[in-house]
C-alpha cells in the first residue's frame, strides 16, 4: 500500500510537472528562436508576428492531440468497425446492421431506451421545476435544496445499492426489510419482487436516475426562476391572475430556454446510461438498454466488436440531433 | 382580492402550510434511501435481516432458534427428569415474549406458560430466558432439543461492519486505487484545458471558430463510442512496447480525453468574459501571452477552475464504465465502484456488507459535495449544456 501511495505521488509530480515543463519550455523556446526584445525594430515586429502565429498552437496543441486520439479517432474507427466481423478482420458490409434490425433483444432495448428517454427527462424537469418553485417560498428552502441536490454526488453504482435495498423483497408473511415492500404491506398490499416484474421494472430503474438527476434540474431551473423580473409577475397579479396562471403563462414562457437545456442535457445522459441497468438487473427480465447491450456484446459472452460498434453507432445517431442543435446554438452566440 | 406582493401571491394559511408539507415530503423522499443504508451499515448483522432499518431505534422482536442443554445435563427431581438452563448466552439483554418447539409455529406459547409437549413432557420458558424442561422418563440422545423463541432485542449499533469491509472485503485497497485514478485524472485535464481555453478565448489564429464548434460537438459524444477503438489502440501500444495495456497511465489519459471538451467549453466561456482592457493594458506593457495567462487570467479564473475540478473529481470517482474497460479487475487495480459492483454479484443478500461498502464509496463525494457545494453549483450553472 505504501508503495502504491508513493508511486501515485511520483506519477502525479512527474505528470503535472511534465505538463508545466512543456508549456513553459515551449514558450521559452519561441522567445529564444524569435526574440522580440533586444533586436532591431523591424526584426522585432517580424518576430512578434511569427510568435503570434506559433504560440496559439503551442497552447492548444496538447488539447487537440488528446481530443483527436480519445474522441475523434474513436468515432471514425467505431463507424468502420461496425462494418467488420467479430474480430474486426473481415469486411461484412451491412450485415451487423441487418442482424441488429432482426435481433429481439435489440428491439427490447430500443423500446426500453425510448421509454427512458421520454420518462426520465420529463420527470426530472417537472419535479425539478416544482421543487424549485416550492423551495423558493420557504425559509428552509436552501437546506431542502441541498438535500435534494445531494444524490447528484453519488455514483450510479452507489445509488443502485441504495435503491436495491429500498426494493428488497422478503417472502410473503416475513417481515419486510425493504422500505417499499414494508409500505406496501403496511397498507395491506402484497409485497413484490419489484426489479424482476417485466415492463414495470424499467420504471423502478428509472426512479434511480430521476432521484439522481432531479437536483440538477432543480438548481438550473431555480436560478432561471430567480432571473424572472419581479415586475412581470406583479403586473399579472394586478390583472387578477391566480397562482397557476402566473406559473403557466408568465413564469414558464420566460424560462422556456432553460427548460430545453435541462431537458436535452438529461436526454444525453439517459442515452449513455449503463451503470444502473448493469448493477440492478444486467438487462434481465427484459430491462435491457442500448448502452448495456453494447457492453454485453463487447466484453461479456459476446466478445463481438463489430456488433458492439454497431450498437454504439445507434447511440451516436440518437445524440446527433442534440449535437447539431448545440453547435448551432453556440454559433448563434457568435463564438464568443 | 388584492394581494400584498408578487411573490406571496395566493398564500393563505393552508396554502403556506401545504408548501411546507410538500417540500418536507420531497426532502424525505430524497433522503430516506440514503439514510437507510447509513443506518443499516451501523446495525448488527442479525438485526438487519430481522427487521426494517426504520425500526432500529426501537427494540425489535426477533424470532430465533436455539437448543436446550443436552440430556447429559438432566437431573432427577421429584421423580421427574429435569433440564434447566437459559436460552441466552448472556441473560439480561433481551426478553422472551413467546416460544415454540415446531418451526411452523415458533411462537406457539407465551413466555411463562407451561407448554404440554405430550406424554407428560413439559417445557416452560420464562421472560428472562430461563427454562424448565421436564419429562417422566429420562431424556436420551446427544443433542439438546431445538426450540424457537421470539425475543425483544434492544437496539444495537456497531462499527463491526466497517471493520470487516475495510480490511477483509478489499474495500480499503480499492479506496486507494480510486484515489490513485482520480487525483491525476483531475489535475491533468485542468492544465491542458486552461491553456487551450485561453488560446480559444484571447488569441487570434485561423480555424478558431471551427475548433470551437468541434469541441462543442464533442461535448455530447457518447463514451461508448470510444471504448472499442481505444481498447484496440491500448492493446497495440501494449504489444509494441511489451507493457501491460491496462495501466493507470492509460486510464488517466482516457479520463483526460473524455473530460477535456467540457473543461475547455467551461473555461473558455468564463475566460472570454474577463474584461478586455485588462489583457490589452498588459500587452501594451510588453507582456507575452504566456505571462498574461499565468499572471492575470489564471488567478482570475480560480472559481471556474475549482468548479471544473469538482466536476471532474466526482465524475472520475463515480465512474464505472471507463474503469471496467481500461483498468484490470485484479485486487491491485479494482476501483471502489467496480468493487461495489462485484460485491453486488458475489454478496447479493449480505446487506451488512453491501450497505457498508456503498456508504464508503459515497462518503468521499458527499464530503467534496458539502464542502464545495458553492463551486459545484456555479459550474453547473455555467456549463449546463454538457450531459454529465
Amino acid at each position: 500500500m505504501a508503495s502504491q501511495v508513493l508511486s501515485a505521488i511520483i506519477v502525479i509530480v512527474v505528470g503535472v510537472g511534465g505538463c508545466l515543463a512543456y508549456f513553459w519550455g515551449a514558450n521559452k523556446l519561441v522567445d529564444l528562436v524569435f526574440p522580440s526584445r533586444g533586436v532591431s525594430g523591424a526584426a522585432a515586429v517580424d518576430n512578434l508576428r511569427r510568435q503570434g502565429l506559433i504560440r496559439p498552437w503551442l497552447f492548444i496543441g496538447p488539447a487537440i492531440l488528446i481530443l483527436c486520439v480519445y474522441l475523434i479517432y474513436p468515432v471514425i474507427s467505431t463507424l468502420i468497425y461496425s462494418f467488420y466481423d467479430k474480430g474486426g478482420d473481415n469486411f461484412v458490409g451491412l450485415s451487423n446492421y441487418a442482424w441488429l434490425a432482426s435481433d429481439q433483444e435489440f428491439h427490447n432495448s430500443l423500446l426500453n431506451n425510448l421509454m427512458w428517454l421520454i420518462v426520465v427527462p420529463a420527470a426530472c424537469t417537472f419535479l425539478g421545476l416544482v421543487i424549485a418553485v416550492l423551495t423558493d417560498k420557504i425559509w428552509w428552502g436552501t437546506i431542502a435544496k441541498s438535500l435534494i441536490f445531494l444524490p447528484l454526488a453519488i455514483s450510479f453504482v452507489g445509488a443502485s445499492v441504495i435503491w436495491k435495498f429500498v426494493y428488497e423483497y422478503r417472502g410473503d408473511g416475513q417481515e419486510q426489510i425493504g422500505l417499499l415492500n414494508a409500505i406496501v404491506q403496511a397498507f395491506g398490499g402484497q409485497p413484490q419482487v419489484w426489479i424482476s416484474l417485466p415492463f414495470w421494472n424499467n420504471f423502478f430503474l428509472m426512479v434511480i436516475l430521476i432521484w439522481i438527476q432531479t437536483g440538477f434540474a432543480m438548481v438550473i431551473l431555480s436560478s432561471a426562476l430567480r432571473g424572472i423580473p419581479e415586475e412581470t409577475i406583479e403586473a399579472a397579479v394586478i390583472d387578477g391572475a391566480n397562482p397557476f396562471q402566473i406559473f403557466w403563462k408568465i413564469m414558464i414562457p420566460q424560462i422556456w430556454g432553460t427548460i430545453l437545456v435541462v431537458w436535452t442535457t438529461i436526454t444525453i445522459l439517459v442515452l449513455k446510461v449503463f451503470d444502473i441497468v448493469l448493477t440492478m438487473t444486467n438487462g434481465q427480465w427484459s430491462s435491457q438498454v442500448l448502452a448495456n447491450l453494447m457492453f454485453n456484446w463487447m466484453f461479456r459472452g459476446g466478445g463481438d466488436f463489430g456488433r458492439g460498434a454497431t450498437i454504439a453507432i445507434v447511440i451516436m445517431i440518437g445524440v446527433l440531433p442534440i449535437m447539431i442543435w448545440n453547435i448551432r446554438q453556440a454559433n448563434k452566440e457568435g463564438g464568443r | 382580492m388584492a394581494q400584498p406582493s408578487g411573490k406571496s401571491a395566493g398564500k393563505s394559511f393552508f396554502g403556506r402550510f401545504g408548501v411546507h408539507l410538500a417540500v418536507l415530503f420531497f426532502v424525505l423522499l430524497w433522503t430516506l434511501p440514503t439514510i437507510g443504508i447509513l443506518v443499516t451499515s451501523l446495525r448488527d448483522k442479525d438485526q438487519i435481516v430481522g427487521s426494517g432499518w426504520w425500526t432500529s431505534f426501537a427494540s425489535s422482536t426477533q424470532t430465533s432458534a436455539t437448543r436446550l442443554a443436552p440430556p447429559s445435563a438432566q437431573v432427577e427431581k421429584d421423580g421427574k427428569f429435569v433440564i434447566e438452563g437459559n436460552l441466552f448466552e448472556t441473560p439480561g439483554t433481551s426478553a422472551v415474549s413467546a416460544f415454540g418447539t415446531r418451526s411452523a409455529q415458533p411462537t406457539e406459547f407465551k413466555a411463562g406458560d407451561v407448554a404440554d409437549l405430550k406424554d407428560g413432557v413439559t417445557l416452560q420458558v420464562n421472560e428472562d430466558g430461563s427454562y424448565v424442561y421436564s419429562s417422566p422418563v429420562a431424556f436420551d440422545g446427544n443433542n439438546g432439543r431445538r426450540v424457537y423463541f421470539a425475543a425483544t432485542v434492544p437496539p444495537k449499533f456497531t462499527h463491526e461492519n466497517y471493520r470487516t469491509v475495510l480490511f477483509s472485503e478489499g474495500i480499503g485497497r480499492s479506496f486507494l486505487n480510486s484515489l490513485t485514478v482520480t487525483i491525476p485524472a483531475t489535475i491533468i485535464p485542468i492544465m491542458i484545458a486552461a491553456f487551450a481555453a485561453y488560446a480559444l478565448a484571447w488569441m487570434r489564429f485561423p480555424g478558431r471558430a471551427l475548433l470551437i464548434a468541434v469541441i462543442i460537438g464533442l461535448l455530447v459524444v457518447p463514451l461508448q463510442m470510444a471504448l472499442i477503438p481505444l481498447l484496440e489502440l491500448y492493446n497495440g501500444v501494449g504489444n509494441l512496447f511489451g507493457v501491460p495495456s491496462k495501466t493507470y497511465l492509460g486510464i488517466w489519459l482516457a479520463h483526460t480525453g473524455f473530460g477535456l471538451p467540457f473543461a475547455i467549453y467551461l473555461l473558455r466561456s468564463y475566460m472570454a468574459g474577463l474584461p478586455r482592457e485588462l489583457m490589452e493594458s498588459a500587452r501594451i506593457d510588453g507582456a507575452s501571452d504566456f505571462e498574461i495567462f499565468v499572471k492575470i487570467v489564471l488567478p482570475l479564473s480560480f472559481p471556474v477552475l475549482a468548479s471544473f475540478a469538482i466536476f471532474q473529481f466526482l465524475w472520475v470517482w463515480n465512474d464505472l464504465l471507463v474503469a471496467m474497460v481500461f483498468l484490470g479487475s485484479g485486487n491491485d487495480q479494482l476501483v471502489l465502484t467496480g468493487r461495489l459492483n462485484a460485491l453486488l454479484g458475489s454478496r447479493g443478500g449480505d446487506w451488512e456488507i453491501l450497505t457498508t461498502s456503498a456508504f464508503i464509496t459515497i462518503i468521499v463525494p458527499l464530503i467534496v459535495f458539502f464542502s464545495l457545494q458553492r463551486y459545484f453549483v456555479r459550474g453547473l450553472l455555467a456549463g449546463s449544456v454538457k450531459g454529465g
